[in-house]
């Protein structure tokens, strides 16, 4: 305990302490806030989970550092009931439906792009549905008519009519188009109040029109959105708890194994010794990421089986030498000669009296080994061996990178995992100095 | 280290040319027994391969695959009247006739212990098989050259930075160790956390910077494309594509090298041969020289050959993070195409490869140990 309490006198210890407690709270907060099922849905849940999130979209925060803000996702629902609809019977076959959507846009940027959801009700014969677009300086253009079947969804920069319409440069899409200012020299969207009206006729009593409408914005949540469209955060958020976890139980699986050989060999000695310190010697050029690598591609990409492999070729890992030199010291001991004239058996003098005299070296190095398996799962799954259900931090550069995130310009893609990753090996490896120096006296002020 | 065995290293020069005679005896007496021990280790390690990657039966898919296409390109080729003349469906019946006879010849019908020997004799021979999907540039199959056309750009990447990783540690170590406790120490004190992450990651910073940012610098590759004609502006353009990631490795690995060795020239630098020296009244540098440096040159080597097989481990993904076309970027593509004999293949490599590093470094080891070069075996220091 004194230990600890020593470790508040090192600067570098206390922020490196602060890092991790910031860590494990962001893992608490994501086990309590999302369960592992819905965090597993959310990011491989298919398009019908993400549909109306933005591309590519940069957080919202990257709005402070703009001169002109990026637009934020606009979605309408006229099924959620707060669109008033009228419903006027025509003739005896035909009813029309008219409403209208209608938004604040504040932004001179323009959105992504704008997709309409449609859901009608009908048996036979599907309503006929025409959009029309009001902008604020009093504009008023058709954009399109269609037969509105079930779940029809009409992505406006697709429609080739509309752009024929509209009659655009090359260079100007339809979306843009809408919100574009003719006023203006340059390409600029016109802030101020739009509407989209809608107006159906639907041919059976019985049948109703609703719709979606989603003008995805630039910016979304709290780290924006990928090439599929996925919320980033739930990826950084449970990459968190993996990355803790996967980093802990492999260095403490691959050290305390590591630990129990080089015990056993050193009491033994002889042959023992002998071919533990030879083992040790072909695990030193066993080309470990290679082996991963093989392991990732023939047999399971699961986390927990590479975790498996990580702790087996640990095993007679190069902290051997280490920790025999230190037993082979702590063995010729007068405690342990008493404990053996006394009559403690092997097992008793190796697990009670030998292990506990190396915790002193054990401690930091286990703490500093944490951070290198958090970058090796981080290095496997930007080779493309990510474990192929969880959200983790690698997977997340792993996508941005292969999208070509650097290229684009998407740089909160990788940057946001990135900084993760900084800060976990950051926390553990100044804890890990700082024991360090607290545990091995020697180099203390070195 | 002991005085007694400094003392020996500085007669050492001055004995009869016998001695000077025995001390390369010496020298290579160790280095044949470390041959043969990494050879044996080798052995081992490839025998795991082959273990690890049959398994699932994979190997003997890739041998059968290479025995297909080695007799089919021979019926293929063969003009001869008899073989020319046949039908397509008489050539393919020849063809599986002779495949049998083949995985019969070659033991592929025995059982899995006596073919995991079979597989081993060809791992060593780096008799590969052939790829799936990738092909070399000279247009052949075969995975050994795929594999050791990738290699040199691996050399001189690794080279380059190791080599360079090794001198800037070593000097700022040394400096740091002279100015213990200023401001520049310090700093690095500091900074030594930073090299918990790995190569790549920092290199993934560096293209952002300078490549994306700044655009001053390429994104990755080993040259410009298309390649320049004259050797100079080749020369040139290899050196700039060389620029980040072997920076990306320096800095990852400097800080808390640097740290490492100052602390360990700190440690040596108090031992009384030292106080000795000073009282003798010789200038820093040569008693940095000749009392600090040399002694701990046979540690620092080994702690040296730790790192670099570190190193070597993390080459597949900084290759990748670059697109240099190395043997890990290759290892990469396998991945992703699949191509199981090249994955296997590059296992054997990276085990060559591990176990060549391994020796080199023993080697200079043996060069600058006085223990092994004037024989002060049994005592350790």
């Amino acid at each position: 305990m004194s230990n600890l309490r020593e470790l508040v006198r090192y600067p570098a210890a206390v922020i490196g302490l602060l890092m991790i407690s910031v860590l494990v709270g962001f893992a608490i907060y994501a086990l309590a806030t999302l369960p592992y099922d819905e965090a597993v849905r959310l990011w491989r849940g298919g398009e019908a989970i993400w549909y109306n999130t933005p591309k590519k979209a940069a957080p919202v925060w990257t709005n402070w550092f703009r001169k002109e803000d990026l637009p934020a996702t606009i979605t309408i629902d006229s099924a959620d009931g707060s669109i008033v609809k009228t419903r006027e019977q025509v003739s005896e076959d035909v009813t029309d439906i008219q409403f209208a959507y209608t938004f604040d846009y504040p932004y001179t940027t323009f959105p992504e792009d704008i997709s309409i959801y449609f859901d009608t009700k009908y048996d036979e014969k599907p309503p006929h549905v025409s959009l029309t677009w009001l902008t604020p300086d009093g504009r008023e253009i058709r954009i399109a008519s269609m037969t509105a079947e079930s779940s029809l969804v009409y992505r406006l920069d697709q429609d080739s009519k509309l752009e024929r319409r509209l009659q655009l440069p090359d260079s100007i899409q339809s979306h843009e188009g809408l919100f574009m200012d003719p006023e203006s020299e340059e390409l600029v969207a016109l802030p101020g109040v739009y509407t989209l009206q809608v107006s159906a006729s639907v041919f059976e009593p019985e049948s109703d029109v609703d719709a979606e409408v989603v003008i995805y914005g630039q910016v979304y949540g709290l780290a924006g959105t990928d090439h599929r469209r996925r919320d980033i955060t739930v990826a950084l958020l449970w990459g968190t708890p993996i990355a803790l976890a996967f980093g802990l139980l492999a260095a403490i699986g691959t050290s305390v194994t590591t630990l129990v050989i080089a015990a056993i060999g050193t009491w033994y000695g002889g042959w023992v010794d002998a071919l533990i310190q030879r083992i040790t010697e072909v695990n030193l050029i066993l080309p470990v990421l290679p082996i991963l690598i093989m392991v990732g591609t023939f047999y399971s990409k699961s986390l927990w089986v590479i975790l498996g492999v990580i702790i087996l070729l640990g095993i007679f890992g190069g902290g051997i030498k280490t920790y025999r030199a230190i037993f082979l010291q702590v063995k010729e001991s007068p405690y342990i000669e008493a404990a053996q004239a006394y009559g403690a058996n092997d097992a008793r003098i190796i697990f009670s009296y030998l292990l506990p005299r190396i915790i002193p070296t054990l401690v930091p190095n286990l703490v500093t080994l944490v951070p290198s398996f958090v970058f090796l799962e981080a290095a496997l799954s930007v080779l493309g061996l990510g474990d192929p259900v969880m959200p983790t931090w690698g997977k997340v550069i792993s996508d941005a990178r292969v999208n070509g995130a650097l290229y684009q310009g998407n740089y909160y893609w990788i940057l946001q995992p990135s900084a993760l990753l900084m800060l976990t090996g950051l926390a553990f490896s100044l804890v890990g100095f700082a024991l360090d120096r607290i545990f091995n006296p020697r180099l203390r002020g070195r | 280290m002991n005085d007694a065995a400094l003392d020996e290293v500085k007669a050492a020069p001055t004995k009869k040319p016998a001695a000077a005679l025995s001390a390369v005896n010496r020298i290579l007496r160790y280095s044949l027994v470390r041959i043969v021990m990494l050879f044996i280790t080798v052995v081992i390690v490839i025998y795991l391969c082959v273990l690890v990657a049959n398994m699932g039966g994979y190997v003997d898919e890739i041998r059968r695959g290479s025995i297909r296409e080695e007799v089919s390109v021979a019926i293929f080729a063969d003009q001869s009247p008899d073989i020319k003349g046949l039908t397509s469906a008489q050539k393919k019946e020849l063809i599986e006739g002779r495949v049998a006879l083949e995985v019969k010849r070659l033991g592929l019908d025995k059982p899995f212990i006596i073919r995991s020997f079979i597989f081993l004799k060809d791992a060593m021979t780096l008799n590969l098989g052939f790829a799936e999907q990738m092909v070399s540039d000279s247009g052949s199959k075969s995975v050994k050259l795929i594999l050791l056309e990738r290699l040199p750009p691996t050399l001189v990447l690794w080279g380059a930075a190791n080599l360079l990783l090794f001198f800037l540690t070593l000097f700022i170590g040394l400096y740091l160790s002279r100015r213990y406790g200023s401001l520049l120490d310090r700093i690095t004190l500091a900074l030594a956390p930073t090299s918990s992450a790995p190569g790549w990651f920092y290199g993934l910073f560096l293209i952002l910077i300078f490549a994306a940012v700044l655009k001053v610098l390429p994104f990755g590759g080993m040259v410009d494309a298309p390649p320049p004609e004259s050797k100079l502006m080749y020369a040139l353009s290899l050196g700039k594509h060389l620029i980040l990631p072997v920076s990306a490795v320096i800095i990852a690995n400097v800080f808390l090298g640097a740290y490492n060795q100052r602390t360990f020239f700190l440690i040596y630098s108090q031992e009384d041969y030292v106080e000795m020296a000073k009282a003798k009244g010789l200038t820093d540098r040569e008693i940095e020289r000749k009392y600090v440096l040399r002694p701990t040159l046979p540690t620092i080597i080994t702690q040296f050959a730790l790192t670099i097989i570190t190193l070597w481990t993390g080459a597949p993904i900084l290759e990748t993070i670059f697109n240099w076309p190395g043997l890990g970027r290759a290892l990469y593509r396998a991945i992703g195409l699949y191509d199981t004999p090249v994955i296997v293949g590059s296992q054997v490599i990276y085990a060559y490869l591990l176990a060549f590093t391994v020796f080199l470094l023993d080697f200079i080891y043996a060069l600058v140990d006085p223990r092994v070069r004037v024989g002060a075996g049994g005592r350790k220091a």
